[in-house]
This record gives C-alpha cells, structure tokens and sequence, in this order.
C-alpha cells in the first residue's frame, strides 16, 4: 500500500498495463531488455513485472558501472595505491566492491588512504589539500559520468596539478548493446534506452540498433509510468513492424544530446582498442583511455599497472546474469553465500545491480505497486 | 553515482566563472557549470546535476518531477548525502589543515 500513494498516476498506470495486454500479442514473447541499471532498480522496486503479462518479459542490461568492472581493475588500482603517499579517492558505490584481496573498504581497514568523493573534483580539491601525496582518483561509470572525469583532467591540466591522476575505467554504452546483440544466445525484440546517458549522447547513436538490427528502442525516464510507457512504445513499434529510435524521455533527454559534455569526452579520451568487460569478456572499442596530451594525468601511463585479468569466483554466475542468461534467483550463491551485507559478486554491491535488486525488493517480497492496487 | 539530482542556481561564483552555487532542497553547495558552456544557465534556472557537475537545464516542474523520482525509488537519503559530500564538506578535519595549500 505504501508504494501507491507515491505515484503520479495510478490510474494511468493501470491504463498503460492494460495497454501492454492491448498489444502484446499472445502468440508471441516478447524479451525487451532494459540497458540501464537505474531502470532495472525502479522494475524491481515497484514490482512493474507484476504488471507485466507473462508474454512480456524483461531482461537486465549491462548498464550498472560497478557491475561490469572486471575484478582485476579494481586489484590494480588498489595495487597502485599500495604506494607510500598514495590516496585512493573513489565514488562510494565502489567502496564495497570485492577485489582478490577485498574491497576499497577493507584495504582502508588496512591503513590504506582510500576516501569516498561525491564528485571528481573533489578528487582533484583532495589533491590540491595533500600536496605531499598523489591522488588517484578511480573512475567509472557510463557516459553520465565520463564527462565529469574529462572536465576534471582539463582542470587538472591548466592548474598544472601534477599530484593528481586517473585511473580510468570509463566503458561506454553502445559497444557493450552490440556485443549482446552478437551473442548468440541472446535474442532480444527491443530496448528500453538508457535515461541518464542519452542526456549525454543524444538519441542518434541508438540508430544503428533499428536500422540495421531491426530492434526498437525507446529511451526512458525512470518512473515507473515512464517505463510502462516505453514498454507500450515498443509493443507498438512490434506490432506495426516498424523498428525506430524514440525518445519517452524529452523532458531531459535533448535528441541531439549534450555537445558539450561530447566536447569534453573527445578533448580528453580516445577509445581503447578493447577493454574487458565481466560476464561480457573483452569488447573492442568499448572503453575510454586517456590521450597522450593529458599523460601526466593518467594513472596508466604515469605508473606501472600489474595488469591483473582474474576471473571471477567459479561458483559465482555474475557473467550470466549480467547477459540476461540467467536470473538473479538462478545463481547458486544468490541468497545464501551472497547478499547485499555480503557481497561476493558486484551484482550484489550496487543497488542498480540486479541482484541487489532482486534480492532487497523480489526475494523479500515488499508490498508492491501491483499487490497494493488489487487491495 | 549515477543519480541525476535536481537544485536550482542560486548565484554564480564571482571569482570562478565555472562555478555556481546551487540549492538541493535546503543545501547548497557549489556545482560545475563546464558541461552547460554552450547555454550556460543562470541564477532562477533549474539544473540536473550528476557527480558535482550539472548536465542538463531542465524546467521548475521538471525537476519536481525528477525530486518526486528519487523519492519514489527511494533515493533521496543517498542524493542529499550526495549533495552534502560535495566540496569535501563531510569530513572538513581530515581533508582541512594538513598541506592546506592557499
């Protein structure tokens, strides 16, 4: 019951659920995938599969940074940061995130100086605080965030910081949808496009997935008439025949995107030739690396990286579950050796993780937008 | 981290022309402008910031709706201290002091 009072519209709700079962053509079945982590944490949190008819199914995307960071980048910037007068400066979502040897957190526990920063430039302000020490700031995340990262480094740059670095893990977001659409094991009708990054982006680089794949994708706001919304959109697009790009997000999604913010990106970074993904494997031209114009500002190239590759632990089935092969409950170790408090996967970490997901708002079974409406 | 919080721009900082100072709900905190250059906003304007830098120019009733969003999925705790943490203001006696540099 909790959950209805909050919503905008329950009564267009329940009309955009009726719709779906309007479209959706019984025949059939359709797998839409969600890319965006903060979509398959609102699906989760207000039950919308429960609205679903079972011929709609979701599947969980690749869109959760923490999630497809492969364990070995994260042993070698704590390997980096080991370092006498090192600071290790992260986002907090990384904190938790298990390396071989433990997470972020757990090497602070250590004695290691490893710090949450909301924002990139106060990794750059702790280094200006500490000039006796190196700050290395350990970055992530999608397009949303990449630019942040390469305004930082222009910053960096004109103030001629030199004990500031980046260790960079930026991946963006269309490589890692073509890999999927490459799987073959994978068979998708359509995508529900991510909010945050298209505000980058824009919506023409989702044009390739119609016009050569065939597949709709509607970019999407986060709220739970947004996605319903956008999941109608595409059920549309399917029954007419039609495959194109559109935008349910145009209060904050500009079609065009943000060129400055594209600005910033292409000052700053080129692509890497291939970065490894986890559950993904390794993606050609998928991540960001740091031009050589800004070495001085990159962990990489200022300081010898190990070059860590582990794989995950065996018994751990995050790769699959990040595919869309497997669901969260499907995991051995879901539940029982791995949970939110516990986290052997990133999976469990972030709240946009599916598992974490799953696990807090699926597997607890809270009173959802679906069970409160039929009280 | 990939949160999209909603403040509005209360002035711009006159010493930095990058900055601004921005009201999320009661807090403010200095924010990046670099990622608006092309239209920068302006003092009344409502903003979306990601990580400390604003990202987008949305309207008054948009960044209720967006307000409405983090409070629906729950995320408004993790927003504010977001938008708390920027400027290392959560924990000024560690950072402050040591190797101040003026």
């Amino acid at each position: 019951m909790k959950y209805v009072d909050e919503f905008r519209s329950p009564e267009l709700i329940s009309k955009a659920g009726e719709e779906i079962r309007k479209l959706a053509d019984p025949k059939q079945h359709y797998r839409i995938m969600e890319v965006c982590g903060g979509h398959t944490h609102a699906i989760y949190r207000f039950g919308l599969k429960d609205l679903l008819p079972e011929n709609v199914e979701l599947i969980h995307g690749p869109g959760c940074p923490v999630c497809v960071l492969p364990m070995g980048r994260i042993d070698d910037g704590l390997a980096l940061a080991a370092e006498p007068n090192f600071i290790f400066a992260a986002f907090g979502d990384m904190m938790r995130v298990p390396g071989t040897h433990g997470s972020p957190l757990e090497y602070k526990a250590r004695g290691m100086d490893v710090r949450i920063v909301y924002s990139p430039s106060d990794a750059l302000k702790l280094a200006r605080n500490n000039p006796e020490k190196h700050v290395m700031f350990f970055a992530i995340g999608f397009e949303t965030t990449a630019p942040s990262t390469a305004l930082t480094l222009v910053r960096a740059k004109a103030e001629g910081l030199r004990n500031f670095s980046v260790f960079c893990n930026h991946v963006t977001i269309i490589p890692a949808i073509r890999a999927i659409l490459d799987s073959p094991d994978m068979r998708l009708d359509g995508f529900v496009g991510p909010g945050h990054v298209s505000t980058v982006i824009g919506c023409r680089p989702y044009d390739w997935i119609a016009k050569d794949e065939g597949k709709p994708v509607v970019v999407s706001g986060f709220e739970p008439l947004d996605i319903l919304q956008s999941i109608v959109m595409l059920l549309r697009q399917l029954r007419n025949g039609e495959a194109k790009v559109e935008n349910q997000y145009k209060r904050v999604v500009p079609w065009e995107g943000n060129s400055a913010a594209l600005r910033a990106m292409a000052e700053v970074f080129e692509l890497r030739p291939y970065f490894e993904w986890r559950g993904l494997g390794f993606i050609s031209q998928s991540a960001l690396k740091i031009r050589a114009s800004y070495a001085e500002w990159d962990s990489e190239q200022r300081f010898i990286v190990p070059g860590v590759r582990v794989t995950d632990p065996k018994a751990a089935q995050c790769g699959e579950v990040l595919k869309g092969v497997l669901k969260p409950a499907q995991c051995k170790l879901f539940g029982r050796e791995c949970t939110p408090e516990q986290p052997v996967g990133a999976l469990m970490v972030s709240s946009e993780g599916s598992c974490a997901a799953y696990y807090n708002y699926e597997h607890r079974k809270p009173v959802t937008i679906a069970s409160s409406m039929a009280v | 981290m990939c949160l999209a919080i909603p403040g509005k721009i209360v002035e711009l900082d006159a010493e930095n022309a990058n900055l601004a100072l921005v009201d999320v709900v009661g807090v403010r905190r200095k924010v990046d402008l670099g990622l608006l250059q092309d239209a920068p906003p302006v003092p009344g304007d409502w903003v979306l910031i990601h990580v400390g830098f604003a990202m987008s120019k949305i309207s008054e009733a948009d960044a209720a709706d967006q307000m409405r969003t983090l409070t629906m999925l729950g995320e408004t705790a993790a927003a504010m201290e977001e938008v708390r943490g920027y400027g290392l203001e959560e924990d000024p006696p560690e950072d402050y002091g040591k190797g101040w540099k003026q």
